[in-house]
């Protein structure tokens, strides 16, 4: 079983081996579990060859998009002139994603190693970590390693001795899925309303402050220190044989209708069938699981046979007819209503759009009301081609993703479970001694 | 104060005290500009008074050399300062999809009936409380995850409802 209970045997703890152990959050602790010497060995090396050893180790984003993380990296130019930034992405807020908050929470020294790591190879001396407003544990722990990591020298103006400065520093968000964007975080950031700002030009180019910056997601820069202390090629065999391009260690986190849910370290490349029904449990008794989503709410719905055809890793969960985006799994079962669901992930999304772009705006809102007529029994034969009409308004045609996000539950759970939608309309809409008569 | 202000009662400033105007000088060294401090200053004009009036958001726009119309701009983008008073204790429960297949819907109902509050966003006739319906706290696993003004609960269940409640004062 994953965190919050004993691990499963058939986890690989790298990133959660500490979880739930309260003196792995003191420096001393994590110390003791051989924290900062990958930090230490880093400021000795060239900012070249650690981006290089995350090239070849295969790491790819944690926070959904999956971009080689090296590659990224190698976008900040050294030696221009400019200041560079460093930003944490640590707003985790895609429903259904809550790893992020155990890895603050248990081991807020493995990302401040990382931070320190990733600032340094890409020739920054300010991180900032941008924790979404809500997450007062996480940022109060956050805060107290932080406090210990400086007054012991680890970052500041001399690192470790290294005469390299590596400041590293949280900012508090204030509500608002958005600044999970990373454009939005950079704007949220400066002060200013988190609205995604048009690319190019690209972070790298002119991100933070208009400078040269690079964005990581929490995992990703916490699965940095083990690379560099086990080196890359330890890493790349976490993954399935023919399929080089998904490497490492990926916290999953479950949750919904399921027996265990928390979150589960698996293998890129581990059976997503096996994942469900051995090691997260399965369907709660008397249940049977039936739409899973299995990457955070963006991503589209797979139907049981899917899921349970799929491996997880960015291919396999693609060819699974979905995405691994945050790998935040949403597991709904056959007790519920599962349109009522959607229209909930489409209301949030209508909640959280920045208000920007006119087919988002517009798009999010009217679906989320054409969404809900249907779940009040007051649909029509018409919607659901409405709704996809809407759908594809929205898709590829904004600023940020946002809008493409509300419109993939909808256009995905009309294609792969029409006909929970066809019953609640004729349900309802037949004249009543028509609906005797059928 | 009326439960139901729109910001316009009269407010002391919060960054006369040393201690604020410390903590705002120490925040602003992080940060190449002073419009970056934006956020973290009005989390703290929220900490001491409970709620962010347009005399705080004003207070802060002279401190950061910014136009009161601005920061009012930003603070009404984001969901966490509040523009009025609210309850004592201000409990927000998250209903999105993955709390909602665990039940989330009846914690929020018994609140709203234990706490007095009746509606969503009301503060309870005691002063005690307001709830609120949020979107996503990150915390699915741990269905149903209650925040209550900075403490985070997570778990709660209808039946944990009555001693969460006993156990603020």
């Amino acid at each position: 079983m994953g965190y919050p209970h004993q691990p499963h045997e058939r986890e690989t703890l790298v990133l959660s081996k500490h979880f739930g152990e309260a003196e792995a959050r003191t420096l001393a602790g994590w110390k003791q579990r051989g924290g900062y010497r990958a930090l230490d060995r880093a400021l000795r090396m060239e900012p070249a060859q650690i981006v290089d050893i995350v090239k070849a180790s295969g790491l790819r984003g944690r926070g959904g998009a999956g971009f080689p993380t090296g590659i990224k990296w190698s976008f900040m130019k050294p030696g221009d002139g400019k200041p560079h930034y460093l930003c944490c992405n640590a707003d985790e807020s895609e429903p259904g994603t809550f790893k992020d908050r155990e890895i603050m929470r248990w081991t807020p020294h493995a990302l401040i190693e990382g931070c320190a790591i990733g600032a340094y190879a890409i020739g920054a001396e300010t991180a900032y970590i941008y924790i979404r407003g809500e997450f007062t544990e996480p940022i109060r722990v956050m805060e107290a390693a932080l406090a210990e990591a400086r007054a012991a020298g680890i970052i500041g103006s001399n690192a470790m001795g290294s005469g390299r400065k590596v400041d590293v520093w949280v900012h508090r968000g204030a509500g608002a899925y958005i600044c999970g964007e990373e454009t939005a975080m950079m704007n949220s950031l400066e002060g200013r309303r988190g609205n995604p700002r048009i690319k190019p030009p690209f972070p790298a180019v002119a991100g933070l402050f208009g400078q040269p910056t690079t964005i990581n997601n929490v995992e990703t820069l916490a699965a940095v220190p083990d690379i560099l202390v086990n080196g890359a090629e330890w890493y790349t065999k976490f993954s399935r044989p023919d399929n080089p391009k998904s490497t490492g260690t990926k916290l999953w986190s479950v949750c919904g209708n399921i027996q265990r849910p928390g979150n589960y370290e698996m293998v890129m490349g581990f059976p997503f069938g096996e994942f469900l029904h051995e090691v997260c449990g399965g369907a709660l008794p008397g249940r049977k699981l039936r739409a899973i989503i299995p990457g955070g709410s963006s991503v589209p719905i797979q139907t049981l046979d899917e899921a349970e055809g799929s491996l997880m890793d960015y291919e396999g969960m693609i060819a699974g007819g979905s995405m691994l985006g945050s790998a935040g799994c949403i597991v709904i079962d056959d007790a519920q209503n599962l349109v009522k669901q959607i229209a909930r992930l489409v209301r949030f999304y209508a909640h959280e759009s920045c208000a920007q772009c006119t087919q988002c705006r517009e798009g999010t809102g009217w679906s989320q009301r054409i969404m809900e007529r249907i779940v009040a029994g007051d649909g029509t034969a018409e919607d659901l081609d409405t709704l996809l009409s809407i759908a594809d308004n929205m898709t590829g045609k904004t600023i940020c993703v946002l809008s493409d996000s509300c419109a993939t539950p909808i256009v995905s759970g009309i294609q792969k479970f029409r006909e929970d939608f066809e019953a609640l309309i004729k349900r309802r809409t037949m004249h009543p001694v028509a609906a005797a008569v059928a | 104060m009326s439960a139901h202000g729109h910001g316009t009662e009269p407010h002391a400033p919060v960054f006369t005290a040393a201690a604020a105007r410390a903590e705002l000088d120490d925040i602003l060294s992080r940060y190449p500009t002073k419009m970056a401090a934006l956020l973290p200053a009005l989390w703290i004009v929220q900490r001491e008074r409970g709620w962010v009036s347009e005399d705080g958001m004003r207070e802060v726009a002279e401190l950061l050399e910014l136009t009161p119309a601005y920061v009012k701009g930003v603070v009404t983008f984001y969901t966490m300062y509040h523009q009025h008073p609210v309850g004592k204790h201000f409990v927000q429960v998250c209903t999105t999809s993955p709390c909602n297949v665990c039940g989330a819907e009846d914690v929020v109902n018994a609140l709203l009936k234990q706490t007095g509050c009746g509606e969503l966003g009301v503060m309870s006739p005691d002063g005690k409380y307001t709830v609120i319906e949020v979107e996503c706290l990150g915390a699915c696993g741990f269905a149903t995850p209650v925040m209550i003004n900075e403490d985070f609960i997570d778990g709660v269940t209808v039946e944990r409802v009555p001693a969460i409640l006993a156990s603020l004062e």
